[in-house]
C-alpha cells in the first residue's frame, strides 16, 4: 500500500511540475513583445552568450584538433587522409557541434541561471517584485529564456566553425594534408540546408529551449534555502545534458536516419 | 541601464556568430543545387540501379546539372524508375537521344548518374529555329528533353560480383 501510495504521490508530483513549467513558460514566452524589455534580453544574452565564449572557443579548438588527429591516424591507413576534412566538419555540423556546445552550456549558462534564480527565490527578490505589481515571469525570467534561444545558435556556429579551423591546424598545418583538398572535399560533401541548418541551427535552437526550460524552472521552483538551490543546480545540469542526449537521438534520426 | 562596456561585447559576439555562420556558407557547404529554386522532371528505367539513392547527382562531364529525387518500382514490370530533377538552368539543353550511365566515383565512392549528351538531327534544329516547337503547349515535337519525358537509353550499374561472375565464366570456357 506504501508503495502504492508513493507512486501516486511521485507520478502526480512530476505532472504537476511538467504543468507548473508549462505554465511558467507560457507567462515567459508571451511577454516577449514588451519592447522595453528588449534591453533586459541583451544584458542577459551578455551574461549566458559572451561569457559563455571563451570556454565554447577553446573546446571547439581542441575538438577540432582531436577530431584531425584521429581521423587522419586512421584514414591514412587507406590512404584517404583527403576526406578528413569531410570527416571532421560532418561529425562537428552534425553532432559535436550542437550537442557539445548544449553541455557546455547547460554547465556554464544553465546552472548559473538556475543558481541566479534560486538565490533570488530565496531571498524573495521575486516576491519582492510581485509586491511592486512588476511580473517576474516578464521582468527575470522571459529576458533569460530569450537570451539563452538567441544565443545558443550563435555559440553552435561559433563552436563549429572555431572546430573546423582547429581541425586544418592540425590535418593540414601539421600532418600535411592538402590544403586544397581539405577544403573542396568539404564543400562538396557539406550542404547548407541539411547539414548546416538541420544539423548545427535547428538542433541547437531545440536545445537551447530545453536546456534554458529546465534552468529556469528548476531555479524558479527551487526550495528556497541553500541545500535547496544547490540541488535545483545539479538536477539542472543533470536533467540537462540527459535530454540533450535524449533528444539529440530523436533529432539525429528524424533528420538523417531516414531515407 | 546597459553599459556601453555591455554593448560593446554583444555585438562583438554578435559579430563573432556572424562571421562564423558566414565561414561555414563560404567554405564549409556547397551552394550548389542547394535552394537554388526551379528543377524540371525526368524518368528514366535502369535494369539494376546498384547503390543509387535519393540525392545521389546527376552529372554532365563531372558537372552537377540535377539530382535523383525518387526511386521507386514500376508496379506493371518490375523494374526500377529513377525520377531526376534537373536544374532549369539546363532547359531544352539535352537532346532527347541522351543517354544515362550509373557511375562510381572513384574505387569506393558513392554512386552517380553520369548524363550523356546526345545529338540533334539538323532538320530539327530549323524545326527549334523556325516552328518554335520548344515554345508551345505541346512539347512533344521538340527535340529536346523536356518536364516529365522519359530517358530510354539507359545503362545499369557495374555490379562487381556479376563482373567477376562473367570473368571467370569466360576464363573456363579457354
Amino acid at each position: 500500500m506504501n508503495f502504492l501510495q508513493s507512486l501516486g504521490r511521485s507520478t502526480i508530483e512530476k505532472i504537476t511540475a511538467v504543468g507548473a513549467s508549462s505554465i511558467m513558460l507560457f507567462g515567459a514566452l508571451f511577454a516577449f513583445p514588451k519592447w522595453k524589455n528588449v534591453g533586459l534580453t541583451i544584458a542577459q544574452v551578455h551574461v549566458v552568450g559572451v561569457q559563455s565564449l571563451l570556454i565554447i572557443l577553446v573546446s571547439g579548438l581542441f575538438i577540432g584538433m582531436v577530431m584531425a588527429l584521429q581521423g587522419y591516424t586512421i584514414l591514412v591507413n587507406y590512404g584517404a587522409e583527403g576526406s578528413l576534412g569531410p570527416m571532421v566538419a560532418l561529425s562537428i555540423l552534425r553532432e559535436l557541434g550542437p550537442v557539445v556546445t548544449a553541455l557546455l552550456f547547460a554547465g556554464r549558462a544553465g546552472s548559473a541561471l538556475t543558481a541566479e534564480i534560486g538565490l533570488m527565490k530565496a531571498t524573495e527578490q521575486l516576491s519582492s517584485l510581485e509586491m511592486m505589481a512588476v511580473d517576474p515571469l516578464r521582468r527575470v525570467i522571459a529576458p533569460r529564456f530569450w537570451a539563452g534561444v538567441i544565443s545558443m545558435p550563435m555559440l553552435a556556429l561559433i563552436f563549429s566553425a572555431v572546430g573546423i579551423l582547429g581541425g586544418h591546424i592540425v590535418g593540414v598545418d601539421w600532418l600535411g594534408v592538402d590544403a586544397g583538398s581539405y577544403w573542396s572535399i568539404m564543400q562538396a560533401t557539406v550542404e547548407w540546408d541539411k547539414d548546416i541548418v538541420n544539423g548545427v541551427i535547428i538542433k541547437s535552437i531545440v536545445f537551447a529551449l530545453v536546456v534554458v526550460w529546465i534552468a529556469l524552472y528548476k531555479g524558479y521552483s527551487c526550495i528556497p534555502t541553500s541545500e535547496g538551490i544547490s540541488k535545483a543546480t545539479t538536477e539542472t545540469v543533470v536533467f540537462s545534458s540527459l535530454s540533450i542526449l535524449g533528444l539529440d537521438f530523436v533529432l539525429t534520426a528524424l533528420m538523417f536516419g531516414a531515407n | 541601464m546597459i553599459s556601453k562596456r555591455t554593448e560593446l561585447t554583444v555585438g562583438f559576439f554578435v559579430a563573432l556568430a556572424i562571421a562564423a555562420a558566414l565561414l561555414l556558407a563560404m567554405r564549409v557547404a556547397n551552394q550548389g543545387m542547394a535552394g537554388s529554386g526551379e528543377v524540371y522532371m525526368l524518368n528514366a528505367q535502369f535494369d539494376n540501379i546498384g547503390g543509387l539513392k535519393p540525392r545521389s547527382s546527376v552529372k554532365v562531364g563531372g558537372v552537377v546539372v540535377g539530382r535523383v529525387s525518387r526511386i521507386y518500382l514500376n508496379e506493371r514490370d518490375l523494374i526500377p524508375v529513377v525520377e531526376l530533377e534537373i536544374s532549369s538552368e539546363y532547359k531544352n539543353t539535352f537532346p532527347d537521344t541522351s543517354s544515362l550511365s550509373i557511375l562510381t566515383s572513384g574505387l569506393l565512392g558513392e554512386q552517380f548518374i553520369g548524363l550523356q549528351p546526345g545529338f540533334i538531327f539538323p532538320e530539327d534544329l530549323i524545326a527549334i529555329e523556325e516552328d518554335k516547337v520548344c515554345e508551345t503547349e505541346d512539347l512533344r515535337e521538340c527535340p529536346y528533353l523536356t518536364a516529365g519525358e522519359e530517358i530510354l537509353d539507359t545503362k545499369s550499374a557495374l555490379v562487381l560480383e556479376d563482373l567477376i561472375g562473367q570473368f571467370l565464366f569466360s576464363q573456363g570456357d579457354e
